[in-house]
């Protein structure tokens, strides 16, 4: 009986969901998460099987593997390389700009979250996300450099 | 040697994609993001150098956390807030960590990890006993509004909680990040005791908050992974798919989870894999 009466409570409690001003940035984010994981797997996918039609012999050669897997293989690892590769068509290429995507959709998450931040005048977190963002993009520069 | 000896690339594709599904699965309940898998299995199963297995496990982190947290965001299980302060000190640590990755030699990251990975085990068995005590009152809590709520499917209502020791998190957050950084995990395993045991913020919303930051941690050295040669496609693009399928279906278990199980499940696999990295690094 007291149980019953329990989870009728706990019913009414969902109701009390979006009372937060942050209700919106929550579904802008949740959606930018999505795409930028969508886009940038289909992206990769693609960029594989490319690879194999390119490579047929990559569909039952051992020593292929060792060769794509071990040190010192050769895959494009500056964004030069990157856009010859997609150039050439090479699936390698297109793999390598759809992980970069992805890397980069953290990245732009916190830029949309300073935007929500500014809409709603949030001054402190307008600051804070400012910050980490300026020490994502540092990093990649930095990456650059060494 | 491993098993790269014995395969094509499209059976190592296949074989890898199908272990990051289940990476990605327990990587995005325990808010750990899979890399604590991927490592080991690259490494010890199909024997790839230990720089490549760290690259792809930055992938893998950055999939997870991106996957998972899509869902945890819209049900408002992640504290966005706090999640967005905390960030302050992974990603300025994030950055220094992967640099001194390059400096290091591999046999010791083999053993820092397997450290690592012991400690978080052992702070994972401690949380099962250790019962929430009220927050101490906390003026940058109050003052940055980070005190919030969430709906728990299991309890059936809606749970206010309240922060302290915010300070304390965020330096707490650099050392995790610096970890991260170094040993390309998402680090998780240091970040939810944390905000745990330290900021009193409840189990399932440190999971879920854990799973948002750690993308960004991990975007933070990605950049220094990749113009240094240490993400190979063949590898990270099967890791990358996987895990997003696995995290995708652990975001839909969470809310309905028993926390219990599946940590003690956890705690031994971690305690295993750890002993094996520390004596292949003693070795």
């Amino acid at each position: 009986m007291e149980g019953a009466a329990m989870s009728t409570q706990g019913s009414e409690g969902k109701s009390a969901i979006n009372a937060e001003p942050f209700g919106h940035i929550e579904v802008l984010i949740s959606r930018l998460l999505r795409a930028g994981v969508v886009i940038s797997l289909s992206m990769v996918a693609a960029g594989l099987l490319l690879m194999f039609i390119h490579h047929p012999g990559y569909l039952h050669s051992v020593m292929d593997l060792q060769r794509l897997t071990s040190p010192g293989a050769a895959f494009p690892h500056t964004l030069r390389e990157v856009v010859s590769g997609l150039l050439a068509m090479r699936g390698q290429a297109v793999v390598v700009l759809g992980l970069l995507l992805l890397i980069a959709t953290p990245i732009m998450r916190v830029a949309v979250s300073i935007v929500g931040f500014v809409l709603q005048r949030d001054r402190a977190f307008i600051v804070i996300t400012s910050v980490v963002l300026a020490l994502l993009l540092v990093s990649f520069l930095l990456g650059k450099v060494v | 040697m491993g098993l790269l000896a014995y395969m094509s690339p499209l059976e190592f594709i296949l074989t890898l994609f199908c272990i990051s599904v289940v990476a990605g699965f327990i990587g995005s309940l325990i808010g750990l993001g899979g890399g604590i898998v991927i490592v080991p299995v690259l490494t010890l199963l199909y024997g790839i150098d230990i720089r490549y297995a760290i690259g792809a496990s930055i992938v893998s982190v950055i999939a997870t956390s991106s996957g998972a947290a899509a869902a945890y965001v819209r049900e408002r299980l992640t504290n966005l807030r706090a999640a967005m302060l905390l960030e302050l000190g992974t990603t300025s640590s994030a950055i220094s960590g992967a640099f001194l990755a390059g400096v290091l030699h591999s046999r010791r990251l083999f053993l820092i990890f397997g450290v690592v990975m012991g400690c978080s085990a052992l702070a994972m068995l401690k949380r099962l006993e250790n019962r929430a005590a009220p927050a101490a009152p906390d003026a940058w809590a109050d003052r940055l509004h980070l005190h919030g709520s969430y709906f728990d499917e299991v309890q059936g209502r809606e749970v206010s909680y309240r922060l302290c020791h915010t300070r304390l998190g965020v330096v707490l957050m650099y050392g995790a990040g610096m970890i991260s950084g170094l040993l390309g995990i998402g680090s998780g395993a240091l970040k939810v005791p944390a905000m745990d045991l330290a900021m009193r913020i409840p189990i399932k919303v440190s999971t879920a908050t854990s799973n948002f930051m750690i993308g960004v941690t991990a975007a933070a050295s990605a950049g220094v992974y990749f113009s240094r040669g240490d993400i190979d496609p063949v590898i990270a693009a099967p890791v990358a798919i996987g895990v997003v399928f696995g995290a995708t279906a652990g975001s839909k278990v969470l809310p309905r989870a028993d926390n219990r199980l599946i940590r003690m499940v956890f705690v031994i696999v971690l305690l295993i894999i750890a002993a094996q990295m520390i004596w292949k690094g003693l070795r």
